[in-house]
């Protein structure tokens, strides 16, 4: 097998693998919201109301598809068709495991291994506003621009604290291939331990950064009936929250790389002495999706445990706490690296 | 091959940069300049300087760009609400627009036009290279120009916090 047909292989299988996680987790986070409140959840569609996702996504695509008459068509269009894109986009840089052996060829499980990853990642989610920024002002709708400014002025605000905190992690890996970040956390020397503070801030900015709860003000109901949404009806919709759930599996893939060591876990140097190297890639990339799996449980145990917050607050966390403290956590990691290394 | 990509990046390029002028909407201006900015970025990683693409991609396109699109939609810029300019600035502007098409024609006189050449694979654009460069050679311009971006900062802080 040529290392271009790997690639195409592995590409549909993580493109397959997001559609799935982000349809599951849309019910995952009403049987969780459901476990929160003492309720049962959707039960009905198939055992456990296993089915619930795919009735769901018939629904969206069986519904009216209304496009304002006073929207700006092309640009209506466009928008959730890039706010999709970008949250798909991260996945080429993710290291889902420890190499394959197919015949005589060693592959690695990784789309591709730029020696920039990190930026990578760093510039497709500073991206990512320009789906909701489109989307918002091309329904020619007040609610639906003031969702999309508000969108936008908090990923800003967020990216400048996500930034730092991953300087941190740089100065200590001297590396920006997420790659070899990740091998550099064999067993359980993994980053968390040495960055609890940077961890803090960088999952404080991911929450943000995927508008979820306490950060979801771009779609408060409460002030703006549905945010930079308001206007989106049928598949067009589904895309919108769909992503979501996308950007929140990725993310989660993200912080389990940079700081949980992604695919790494103790004893794995012996079991790839005595397993075939294949089945320890199976078992690494389990490891890998156990820690995503927990990060995804986490944001839903948030969303249904805190409140959201006041705009303001948002922005005071976002400039006057966050990014000094992600300041002082670069040079104290500056610091500590120069004085004691 | 990496010629033909050449001609397709720059030739879009170009088109994307002659829509950003032609556009009757100004978000459509904005989002030409984007995909104008993306062309730029490919040329940078067909140099080998794939640092230098993404950051112009996460600067410009990421940053700078979303402040636009931001401005230009709260603006809500139409044909009604244009304001009136007055004949002496229009002839300013024709005059320094001449001015810097002859500067730009004289500029291209003087050069030989010889046919494109891709760069022997160098790793000058890769990171660490880039860095080692601007600490050792280029130290001197590299702080001089972030003292010119903090004293940009202090004067935004300046300047809003003037309004209370």
């Amino acid at each position: 097998m040529g290392i271009l047909s790997f690639k195409i292989i592995l590409i549909l299988l993580i493109f397959l693998v997001s559609l799935g996680i982000a349809a599951y987790s849309t019910y995952g986070e009403r049987k969780v919201a459901a476990f929160l409140q003492d309720r049962l959840g959707p039960d009905r569609a198939g055992p456990f109301g296993l089915l619930q996702p795919i009735a769901d996504g018939v629904k969206m695509l069986m519904k009216e598809e209304i496009i304002p008459a006073v929207s700006d068509k092309i640009l209506f269009i466009l928008g959730p068709c890039i706010f999709m894109m970008t949250s798909l986009m991260t996945s080429a840089v993710i290291p889902w495991g420890t190499p394959v052996h197919i015949g005589n060829s060693v592959f690695n499980l990784q789309v591709a291994d730029i020696n920039i990853g990190v930026l990578y990642i760093f510039g497709v989610v500073s991206l990512g506003v320009y789906g909701i920024m489109i989307g918002g002002w091309a329904s020619n709708n007040k609610f639906g621009l003031l969702g999309a400014v508000r969108a936008s002025s908090q990923m800003i605000s967020y990216e400048l604290a996500m930034g730092m905190a991953i300087i941190a992690i740089l100065l200590m890996s001297n590396s920006l291939s997420l790659n070899e970040i990740v091998a550099q956390q064999k067993g359980m020397n993994w980053n968390v331990f040495y960055q609890p503070l940077g961890f803090l801030i960088f999952l404080v900015c991911a929450f943000a950064e995927c508008n979820r709860t306490p950060f979801d003000l771009p779609e408060c109901e409460t002030e703006l009936v549905g945010g930079y949404h308001t206007e989106y009806s049928s598949m067009k919709l589904g895309l919108y929250l769909f992503a979501e759930y996308i950007n929140m599996f990725i993310s989660s893939a993200v912080i389990s790389c940079l700081y949980f060591g992604g695919y790494n876990f103790p004893g794995l140097d012996y079991l790839s002495t005595v397993l075939s190297p294949n089945l320890v890639s199976l078992i690494s990339v389990g490891a890998l999706f156990t820690k995503i799996f927990f990060f995804i449980f986490f944001y839903m145990w948030i969303r249904w445990t805190i409140p959201r917050f006041r705009y303001d607050q948002l922005m005071k966390l976002g400039w006057q706490i966050l990014l000094p403290l992600a300041i002082l956590n670069v040079l104290l990691t500056g610091g500590v690296l120069t004085f004691l290394k | 091959m990496s010629q033909t990509i050449f001609y397709i990046l720059a030739s879009l390029s170009i088109i994307s940069a002659l829509f950003v002028v032609f556009s009757k909407i100004p978000i459509y201006s904005v989002l030409w300049l984007i995909v104008c900015f993306f062309t730029i970025a490919g040329h940078y990683v067909m140099l080998n300087a794939q640092f230098m693409a993404i950051v112009h991609i996460i600067v410009y396109a990421g940053a700078i760009m979303v402040l636009f699109l931001f401005t230009v939609m709260l603006l809500n810029l139409n044909k009604e609400s244009e304001p009136h300019k007055r004949t002496y600035l229009k002839f300013a502007a024709i005059l320094s627009a001449g001015v810097l098409f002859l500067t730009l024609l004289a500029a291209f006189k003087s050069t030989n036009l010889t046919p494109y050449q891709l760069p022997e694979v160098n790793e000058v654009g890769y990171i660490q290279n880039v860095g080692i460069k601007l600490f050792t050679d280029y130290l001197l311009p590299f702080e001089i120009s972030s003292i010119l971006f903090l004293s940009a900062m202090i004067g935004a802080v300046v300047l809003a916090k003037k309004e209370k």
